[in-house]
This record gives C-alpha cells, structure tokens and sequence, in this order.
C-alpha cells in the first residue's frame, strides 16, 4: 500500500538535471533509503519531498494530500506539510533550551499547554533526554545534539521522518548506536521513515528498501539483501560493499583476460556475446583452487577478521579476502583463482 | 656535529630586544598620552582632587555636552542598527532584484567622510540657504524650511546614513554564514517566514547586531565632524566639540585644557566600558550557527512587496549617497554659494584654483599625503612587530603588551590629540607644538589599532609549524622572520598600510586639535574653508578629496581582488 508517490518527479539545476523522472511509491511504515554518491540526487529528492526545493516536473503526494505539481503550478510550503526532518548538521536552535526546541514545532501550532508539556515529556523521553531538558543545547555533545533534533521532529507525531545524512556528523561507535535507537522509534511511533545517506552499511542495516542513485537517475530499489546479492548494474555492484573488476575478452567462446591474456575458465553468459567483458566478483567470493585462473600474490596482509590478497592476474589486479584461519598462498607465490559468484556486465 | 648549544631563559636575545621595543612604542604613543590626560583630570594642585573633577562636569556647558553626546550617540545607534539590520536582511535573505550591486552601494557611506556628508547636508537642508528648502520656499510658496538640518534629528540623520555600514557589514556576514538549516528546520515544524525571522534568525544574529551597534555607539560618542558641521551654529556641542571649542578658543588656557581632561577622561571611560561589553557579547553569546555543507538559503519571496522596497532601496542610495556626493562637485564648481546650478554659474575655475595656484589648499593636500604615507608606513612596520610579539612569541612580559595592545582600540580621536598637545608640548624636552610632527605621532597612536588588527589576523593564519621546520631546516630566528614570516604576511600588511592611508587622507578629529596655519591638513583645509564662508572652495576641496579617497578605494579592491583570485 503505497504512502508516499513520487510521480515523474525531475529536477534541474541550470543545464544540470539532478533528478530525471524519478518514480517511487514508499509504504506507510516503512524504513526507506536514498542511497548514492555525493551529487547524486538523493539530497534534492529529500528537499523536494520536503518542499524546499520546486519540482520541474512530475508530482508528490502523500496519503491523499498533493503536496507538489507542476502540472497544476500546486506547491504547499513546508511549514504546512508536517513531515518531521532531522538535518546532517542538527540544525538545533542555541538560543534555545533543549525543551523550548522541542516545543517549538508545538507552539506554533497552538497546541494547548497540557497537551504540549506531555509531548515534550514524551519526545523527551524517548530520546533519554529527561535530564537535559533545561540545558542548552549548545552544552551537548554531537549525540546529544542529534537527539534533540530527532525529538523536535517526533513532537508532532509525524507520519512522515525525512532523515537528511542525519548520522554522518557523528563519530563511528555513536553512529551505529544511533542507527538502532531510529530503528526503535519507529518502532515505537510508527512513522515512515525516507532516509538520506551515502554510507552503505546504515541504508542497509536500517531499511526495508533501498534505492540506489547516480547521475540523477534511479539504479535499483530493492531490498537490503537484493541489493547485494542481485545488483541490477555494474554501478550498484561496485557501490555496494567490496568489489573486483576484471577485463576480458574473447570470441564467444573462448575467453582471455585483456593486457596479459591468460585464459578464463569460465565463459560469460551468451547474450553478452563476444568482444570485451567485464567480470565481477566480491574479493570474499572468490577461492584459491588448484586450477583456474592464475595470478601471483602481489601483497597480503593481515587485517585481524581477514586477510587480504592483492593478486596480480595478467597486468591487472585482483583483491581477495579470506577468514584469518584460512590457509592461503604467500607473498610472491603464484595461485590460482576461482570465482564463487562471477557478475557479468558489458564492457565500458 | 659539535653541542653549539644556546642557553635558554637567561641573556637578553632577540626576543627581548623585540619585546622591549614594542612596548616601548605602545607606551610612547599610546599610554603616556592616555595616562598623562587621565593625570591631569583627576589631580588639580597636587593632589587627587574628585571633587574638582565633578564641579567640571556639572557645569552647564559641559553637562550638556555630556548630555548631546549620549542623546546624540544613542539616536545615532538605534537609528543605524534598525537601517543597517534591516537592509542587511533585505540583500540577504529576500528575492529583492540586484542585490549585490544594492549590497555594494550600501557599503559605499563606509568610506565616505561623513564630515563631508554634513557639509553636503548643509548645503541642502540648512534653513535659509539650503537648496532643498529654497526650492520649497521659493518655489511651492512654503512659509517654513521643510526641515532645519542644524538639530538633534539632523545631526542623528546624518550619522546615520554614515554609521549604518557597521551594523549593515556584521549582520550581512552573520546572515551569509548561518546554517541554512537552522531556517529549515523551523520551516518543516510548521513555523511561517516572519515568525522564523522573528523567532529564529534574528535571535540568533542577535549578538553581531549588538556587536555592530556597540562599535557605532563608540564611534558616535566620539564623533567629532558632524557635530562640528550641524552643531555648532545651534550650540548643539558634543563632548568633541566642546573639547575643541575650549581650547580653540583660549589658545590653550590652563582652565580649557583642564575641562578637556575631564570631558576626555569621561570618553576614555565610557569607551573602554563599550569594548568591554562588546568583548562580552561576543565571546559569550556568539553562536556556532556556521553552516558545515550549505545550500543556497532560503529566500523570502516578497511578491507584493518586491517592488516597493525595490523602490525604497533606490531611493535610499540616491537620497543619502548620490545627492550628497553630487551636491559637493556642483557647490564646488559654482562661481558664489547660493547661485543656481546652470551651466553658466557651473565652471571647473574653482578646482584649478585649489589644486595649482592656492597655496593653503596645495599645502594641505600635500601635508595630508605626506602624513598619510609616513604614518600608514611607520604604523604597518610598527604593527607587524608587536602584532608578532603578541601572536607568535612565547615571551614573559607578553601580557603587559597585550594589555597594551588593546588600548589604540579604545582611545578615541579627540582623546588621543588631546594626550599628545600634553605629551609633546615641552613637558618631556620634546616640543612638537604647531609642527607636522605631533600630528604624525597622533596618526601614528590613532591608526595603530587598524594596524594590529590586520597584522595580527595575518599572522595568525601562519601556523607555527612552518616557522619550527624553518628552524629545522637549520634557518635562525631572524632568517625565518625575514624569508618565512614577512612574505606570508605581506597580504596583511598591505590591508594595514591602507587601512590606514586611506583614512588619514580625511582625518578631521585629531588634525583639528593639532594644526597651525602651516600645518593644515585636507580634512582641516575643508573645514576652517567653510568655517570662513568660503564655501564653495571648500566644497571643491572636499570634491577632490572625495576622488582622492575614491580612486584610492577603488585601487585596493582591485589589488585585493586580483591577489586573492591569483591565490585561489
């Protein structure tokens, strides 16, 4: 059941476009993810949603609200849209206590004063800020600040959370835990939750759908484990965890590595028919064997879970890693290599 | 390698020699004056007398001088705070059309003299003279000058239109840096455009408002110009102007220069108490609100009202800036002050006259030169050192300097010429009195503020660490001052050398205090000119000036333009 519609959404920056023809459907509840790198897109479809910034084309809705057409030159401000939004850089007001920004968002919809100090108190308490409510937020940590933002944004109750990189200003250790104290207030709350990020492992430990942008345009939307196990392009596969490329080419049949080639022991799938290839494959899915391609093992080195195989394969190179207790070659011995999972797509 | 080890601590090195010499200078230019007029207000016959420090001030004439300069400065303030935040806000937060060239005619008053701005005024709004108020007497058949510029409201009006820039430049870069989303945050909670910008921006741009109010009190209360322009044919005096007034007139009489001690003292104490609460407001309630990634912030659209103040900036800047300033260039070509400004009456007869054959006006342009060169050189060299010895050394006895180093910042003008007439009059075997020497040092003391201001926010942007691998590198002290230190900060000791150049091309408060018949400067020449009714000479001088001032201006910006581009 489908949320919030983004319907042939574009925007343009001068001779720019920064989203073309973006369609997507989110259901109520669900955790959703923009993913993609910095210029991507995925910012601009958040203040789109969010109403800061116009569309060029297409439409938003939410529930059966419209809230943004170009068709029909509709666009409702954002102060009138009542999506909660946390910020990459907090965005909480210093010159105000932690409760008065939480109230903020209360007060200026003239909640009556009971009513209120119970949101306040509730929001509050959700974000383990209690204690700090008369503080100013100046005196708090990065985490802290943080909280505040995410308890003005649940003051309103909102169906709607629009997270803008709202965890990249912290530090590492702060920011897995963070990660899981979002997860329970939606849990508890039941909002939807549009989440902004260009780091893989918060849109996947998060979402229930991920969407994976470049160049404006839209790559994959799917789930976590899709998204890693079936990549839709070469883009995804190599924005999404650890990666191998390797060229080949060959006359249909018969397949060599290109600059060096060595023979494949593996042929690509038909329809990619001949010429230059490219073959992927995750440096955990690919083993040593006793035969298959060769290579030399350039560097390895220990990274305490793993080890670390830089393997020399023709003139091109290949990255394996394998769990510490495993036995592999050593530094300048020649192997042979076995991909577990080969990708393949059309050379560039 | 041989231990050629050098003791530390102990011995008088380099950085003693450096240290010794800075404060001697502060102390020499600025403190000995300062302490000398403190000395003198506060002990009469030889002893510390208060008493007779209080009978001064609550005498009539300079109780309301006292008076004008609180109700003068406090008008000016709020005046130029709700101008210059408002314009502020206008250029930067609206889709107001031409913002930047707006944003750049609202910074022109800054180097304009507002001395001259009042002569301007004058010559428009005095109440029987004044073009304005013939033409609405003359012509329209009004019984009454539509407004007396020679009042409190003239005076104020006037300030303003000169002062607001520091108000206008604070909020202006406040408002540039602030997190865009501190906005947007309050927008997505529901919040509409005028109570974020009542509730959210403008408490938070709160502190560089004050801040900007705060210098433009300090700089009222000591304002001697315009008051000296508007004021005194009403007996309108401010504590400048007084101070003037007395010793003008007594030719320095033991009783004038008593009270100028006195009413002096007063603006020393009120302006250190200004510095002080700026230091306050600034280091206490200055926000982090700068903006880590950014995105364009929003703008107000004012639709309706888009227009209209469209209309209302244009007719500011042509109102304040371009009437004035066209004002001077056309009283300054006429043949008599009065006549009308018809082709015939207009002539550049004037202009050759001061500039080749007058030769108080020759004098004073050359003696404003020369001064403004040799200060502006010795201060910047001056500048450079002690700015070091407080930024970089690592020295005892730094923090006499750094108290030191604050005072140019709070000693005004007529304080600073008043501490050289008693320093340098014979009382030390030094008698500068009536030559072009005490109004170098008085130069020198007044602009040195600028000087440690741009030095040292140059040298602070050299990290230590390159002069420790200079040391490394095996160079002495000395040779990383002069092949490291000195080339990086040039680019501030440039900014020094005309910050303080361009300026004491237009000095007014300390030349008045301090010139003789051959030692006027052009601030001076244009002054005494109108004073004796030669109106349109002095108009034509101060057209010149303002050329001077502008082609200098302009000079700079494309030099700092140029070097800061070729850099980035």
């Amino acid at each position: 059941m489908s949320y919030v519609r983004l319907v042939d959404v574009t925007k343009r920056f001068g001779a720019v476009t920064a989203v073309d023809r973006l369609n997507l459907s989110i259901a109520k509840g669900e955790c959703f993810s923009l993913l993609g790198p910095s210029g991507c897109g995925k910012t601009t479809t958040l203040r789109m949603l969010a109403g800061f910034e116009d569309l060029d084309e297409g439409e938003i809705h939410v529930g059966e609200r419209l809230l943004s057409s170009k068709k029909s030159g509709y666009y409702l401000p954002p102060e009138k849209r009542d999506f909660g939004m946390v910020f990459q850089a907090f965005a909480v007001w210093p010159h105000l206590s932690v409760y008065e920004n939480v109230a903020f968002p209360l007060r200026i919809r003239k909640t009556p004063t009971p009513e209120l100090a119970k949101r306040v108190n509730d929001a509050l308490l959700h974000t383990n800020l209690l204690d700090m409510a008369r503080r100013s937020p100046a005196d708090l940590s990065g985490g802290g600040k943080q909280r505040v933002a995410l308890a003005r944004a649940l003051a309103i109750n909102p169906d709607v959370m629009l997270l803008d990189e709202p965890l990249s200003s912290l530090d590492p250790h702060l920011r897995e835990e963070m990660r899981f104290e979002i997860k329970d207030l939606q849990r508890q709350y039941g909002f939807s939750i549009i989440y902004v990020t260009h780091d893989q492992a918060e849109a996947m430990a998060l979402s229930d759908r991920i969407l994976v942008m470049r160049l404006g345009v839209v790559q994959q939307v799917d789930t976590p484990l899709n998204v890693y196990t079936r990549p839709a392009n070469k883009f995804v596969f190599s924005f999404i965890g650890l990666s191998n490329f390797l060229d080949v080419e060959g006359d249909g049949v018969n397949f060599v590595t290109s600059r060096g080639a060595l023979p494949l022991p593996v042929a690509p799938p038909p329809e990619l028919g001949r010429g230059r290839v490219c073959l992927a494959g995750r440096p955990s899915e690919i083993e040593f064997a006793d035969t298959g391609l060769p290579g030399m093992v350039a560097r390895k080195s220990f990274l305490g879970e793993s080890i670390d195989y830089q393997i020399q394969v023709g003139e091109q190179n290949v990255r394996v890693q394998k769990g510490r207790h495993s036995r592999g070659p050593e530094q300048g011995e020649n192997c042979h290599l076995r991909f577990t999972r080969p990708f393949w797509y059309p050379a560039e | 390698m041989s231990a050629r080890g050098q003791r530390q601590g102990s011995g008088f090195g380099a950085p003693q020699i450096i240290l010794t010499l800075s404060i001697a200078i502060l102390v020499i230019v600025v403190a000995v004056p300062v302490l000398l007029i403190l000395f003198n207000a506060f002990w009469a016959d030889g002893v510390f007398n208060i008493r007779d420090v209080a009978r001064v001030l609550t005498e009539p004439d300079t109780y309301q001088a006292l008076l004008n300069s609180v109700i003068i400065a406090c008008g000016t303030t709020a005046g130029s705070t709700i101008i210059g935040t408002f314009f502020a806000w206008l250029v930067t937060r609206t889709d107001l059309p031409w913002k930047r060239f707006m944003k750049g005619m609202f910074l022109v008053p800054f180097m304009l003299p507002s001395f001259i701005g009042a002569l301007a005024w004058k010559m428009l709004l005095s109440p029987r003279a004044g073009y304005i108020n013939r033409f609405f007497m003359d012509t329209l058949g009004l019984e009454e000058p539509i407004f007396n510029i020679y009042s409190y409201a003239g005076i104020v009006a006037v300030e303003c239109m000169y002062l607001f820039p520091f108000v206008f430049i604070q909020v202006c870069g406040a408002l540039e840096r602030m997190d865009p989303t501190l906005e947007e945050s309050a927008r997505i909670s529901g919040a509409g455009l005028f109570t974020i910008t009542s509730r959210i921006t403008i408490p938070l741009v709160m502190p560089s408002i004050l801040s900007g109010a705060l210098l433009i009190m300090l700089y009222s209360m000591a304002h001697f110009g315009t008051v000296a322009v508007l004021g005194i044919e009403n007996g309108i005096f401010n504590i400048p102007t007084l101070i003037y007034e007395r010793i003008h007139q007594s030719g320095g009489s033991f009783d004038s220069i008593r009270t100028g001690t006195v009413l002096a003292s007063v603006l020393v104490v009120s302006a250190a108490f200004i510095i002080w609460l700026q230091n306050r407001i600034l280091g206490k309630g200055r926000y982090q609100i700068i903006a880590g990634k950014s995105f364009r912030p929003m703008e107000l659209k004012l639709r309706g009202l888009r227009m209209p103040l469209l209309v209302i900036c244009i007719a500011y800047i042509a109102f304040t800036i371009v009437l004035p300033t066209t004002v001077i260039f056309l009283v300054g070509g006429l043949k008599t002050y009065g006549l009308a400004f018809t082709l015939e009456n207009l002539s550049l007869d004037n202009y050759k006259f001061i500039l080749f054959d007058h030769k108080l006006t020759r004098d004073a342009i050359f003696n404003s030169v020369t001064l403004g060169l040799s200060a502006a050189l010795i201060t910047m060299f001056a500048g450079v050192m002690i700015s070091y010895v407080i930024v970089k050394m690592k020295t005892r006895g730094k923090g006499i300097l750094e108290f030191l180093g604050m005072l140019p910042f709070s000693v005004p003008g007529s304080v600073i010429a008043l501490g050289v007439i008693l320093a340098w009059s014979g009382k030390f075997g030094i008698n500068l009195y009536n030559t072009v020497w005490i109004i170098l040092v008085a130069y020198i003391a007044r602009y040195m503020a600028f000087s440690l201001k741009a030095n040292s926010a140059a040298l602070e942007q050299v990290h230590d660490s390159l002069m420790e691998a200079a040391r490394a590198c095996g160079a002495s002290m000395w040779q990383t001052l002069r092949d490291i230190v000195l080339p990086l900060v040039r680019p501030g000791m440039l900014a020094a050398f005309f910050l303080i150049f361009l300026p004491s091309l237009r000095e007014l408060t300390v030349s008045i205090m301090l010139y003789s018949p051959t030692t006027r400067t052009i601030g001076v020449a244009i002054y005494t000119l109108n004073e004796d009714g030669e109106t349109v000479i002095s108009a034509a001088l101060a057209g010149v000036a303002l050329i001077l001032i502008i082609t200098g201006q302009s000079l700079i910006n494309r030099f700092t333009q140029s070097s800061s581009s070729s850099k980035g």
